[in-house]
């Protein structure tokens, strides 16, 4: 019995044959250049290729291009977290905001917001509140010693319904301003206002998604059952502490610069799945570059569609993302 | 022979309960050891004990002279591989990338699987019979495939010793003997140490060259299945009355029970 009796096109996961393979990764690497390229040219300001090169509008050209970078580290991050966590709780509607970092970023904002803190120190609080609801959605969940699947995810639901309700509390006492000022962030935004943060996010974002990486057989082995991992000779209870340790720290530093933008880190790593399988050798890094073009892409409409006024990218990931990924679902099925 | 794994004296359970209570053994190179005993005699928890995926609170359990409680979990994953009763796996992986699985605990962190990791996962997978599922889908196996392919994966990381844990409870007739018959010839041509735990009384009489009963975390009876399954045992255990015959064919002793007798109240 040789793979000669194999139905055609189920060969990319076997090492020697996997041109349909390159060929998806290919596929996926063109979109994302042509996304990036489309990213730079369009925005809210309409301009043509030599207008936007011409001296007089560099600073046009240097804010899209850390829009570019914003949008690429933050949609990676994202969908990275969300593959993290589908895996270690081995739950479908894993996602990275289930750990409570969106609505305890949010409380803190909103909190710095009423103080009258400036705009400037916003991300700092935020980040901090998202580290600090980890923290306690952690140490709910905790049962001797080990992190509970279960109670992992119940903890981080109830932390967030107990934050969300907290903020709408605030706002509803707060004035017009603050709630402007929040809007922006509860809807997500890639506007970049930092250099420097831009360039401490990506640090931290790209640093955990690479000792995330180290991880991928461990991550495999987790994803088959915690007790087949450990009989793998995974230290799983150590594993489970590092990955979610990076998680939160991804989730906080992107959630701290752009706010909540749901959807991608629920779906893109579904996606990826169901393009090239669930060995997360290869789903780490293409879910990086898939999710990257889809949220240029998206941030393209959000900028172009009613231009000049921009539409929450949150908005258009959602609107975008569900239809795909329901036909991409329902072709799977029929496969 | 060599003892591969030897148990002394354990005791151990979940939250400090024990259920496993002073158990010690002695497993060799080429055991086929069966471990049998009515439901929450301790069976599994021993099992998982024995492969430290539960620490004792007594006892002491020894890997080729090596303090179990020591070694890291690679260390015990590259001499014991584990199959438990039914693995469900959501995530659609290829056959063979469950069965490379099997070399985690040789390889480190930043490697990648080699040829010889290659040639080792596929010698597995020709002795299983499974080398013509290799590019198929794990969720999409029959019971008794996927089976085939755990004991794969479990093959791959070259273990000294096999745990299975009720392998085939969930499959009929004709893939029960199937994966049996494999695990006999593993034991036979390759050495390979095997501790099953088993609920059918007549596969582990047929198949398992010794037997441990367990009841109540303690082991009740040990010896060759002739030994251990006599009517007396298994009727002052297992509550019921039962007949005890040798199998025509191949003359080990089978348990046939006799129905509405449940000594509930007796003893």
């Amino acid at each position: 019995m040789k793979n000669k009796e194999l139905p055609f096109g189920q060969k990319m996961h076997f090492p020697n044959a996997s041109f349909g393979l390159k060929r998806k990764i290919i596929l996926l690497a063109a979109i994302f250049i042509l996304a990036v390229i489309l990213g730079i040219l369009k925005g809210s300001v309409n301009l043509s290729f030599l207008e936007l090169i011409s001296r007089e509008n560099r600073q046009i050209l240097h804010l899209r291009f850390a829009r570019v970078i914003l949008a690429i580290v933050a949609s990676s991050g994202l969908s990275v977290c969300g593959i993290v966590l589908q895996a270690i709780l081995r739950n479908p509607l894993a996602e990275p905001y289930l750990l409570g970092t969106s609505s305890g970023a949010g409380v803190a904002a909103v909190i710095a917001l009423t103080l009258g803190a400036a705009s400037f120190y916003i991300p700092f609080a935020a980040f901090i509140g998202a580290i600090l609801t980890t923290l306690l959605v952690y140490y709910i969940s905790r049962e001797r010693g080990k992190i509970g699947v279960h109670s992992l995810i119940l903890s981080g639901v109830i932390v967030s319904i107990a934050f969300s309700a907290i903020i709408l509390f605030l706002l509803s006492t707060s004035e017009r301003q603050t709630l402007h000022g929040i809007s922006w962030w509860l809807w997500g935004n890639l506007e970049v206002f930092d250099y420097k943060l831009l360039f401490a996010v990506t640090l931290i974002v790209a640093l955990g998604i690479f000792v995330t990486y180290l991880f991928s057989q461990d991550l495999n082995a987790i994803s088959i059952g915690e007790e087949e991992a450990l009989h793998l000779g995974v230290n799983v209870e150590l594993v489970k502490k590092i990955l979610l340790f990076l998680v939160s720290l991804i989730t906080a530093a992107i959630i701290s610069v752009c706010g909540v933008i749901g959807f991608v880190g629920l779906i893109i790593p579904h996606i990826t799945r169901l393009v090239i399988g669930p060995n997360h050798r290869l789903l780490i890094p293409v879910s990086c570059i898939l999710s990257s073009a889809f949220m240029l892409l998206c941030d393209s409409f959000a900028r172009t569609l009613f231009s000049p006024s921009e539409i929450p990218i949150g908005v258009i990931t959602a609107i975008v993302g569900a239809p795909i990924f329901i036909i991409l679902l329902k072709k799977s099925e029929v496969k | 022979m060599d003892t591969l794994l030897k148990v002394e004296g354990i005791c151990g359970g979940y939250d400090n309960k024990p259920v496993i209570n002073n158990v010690s053994l002695e497993i060799k190179q080429a055991d086929f050891l069966g471990i049998i005993g009515p439901n929450g005699g301790g069976k599994s928890t021993l099992l998982r004990l024995m492969s430290r995926a539960l620490m004792p609170i007594k006892g002491k359990i020894s890997l080729e002279g090596r303090d179990l409680a020591r070694l890291s979990h690679k260390e015990i994953a590259r001499k014991i591989a584990f199959i438990p009763q039914l693995t469900l796996i959501n995530f659609s992986f290829t056959v063979w990338e469950i069965v490379l699985m099997g070399r985690i605990p040789h390889l480190s962190r930043m490697q990648s699987e080699g040829k010889i990791d290659f040639s080792i996962a596929e010698r597995a997978l020709s002795l299983t019979d499974t080398l013509n599922l290799r590019n198929r889908r794990i969720d999409e196996l029959s019971a008794g495939e996927r089976q085939r392919v755990i004991i794969a994966k479990a093959l791959t990381q070259e273990p000294l010793l096999l745990f299975l844990d009720e392998p085939t409870s969930h499959l009929d007739i004709g893939h029960q003997v199937q994966i049996l018959d494999l695990l006999a010839e593993l034991n036979q041509k390759n050495n390979l140490s095997i501790v099953i735990v088993l609920h059918d009384l007549n596969l582990a009489g047929e198949y398992c060259k010794n037997i441990i009963l367990l009841d109540n975390g303690e082991i009740f009876k040990q010896g060759t299945p002739e030994e251990v399954l006599t009517y007396q045992n298994i009727e002052s255990l297992y509550k019921t009355v039962v007949v005890v015959k040798d199998n025509p064919v191949t003359l080990k002793p089978h348990v046939l029970l006799v129905p509405g007798n449940i000594k509930c109240k007796q003893e």
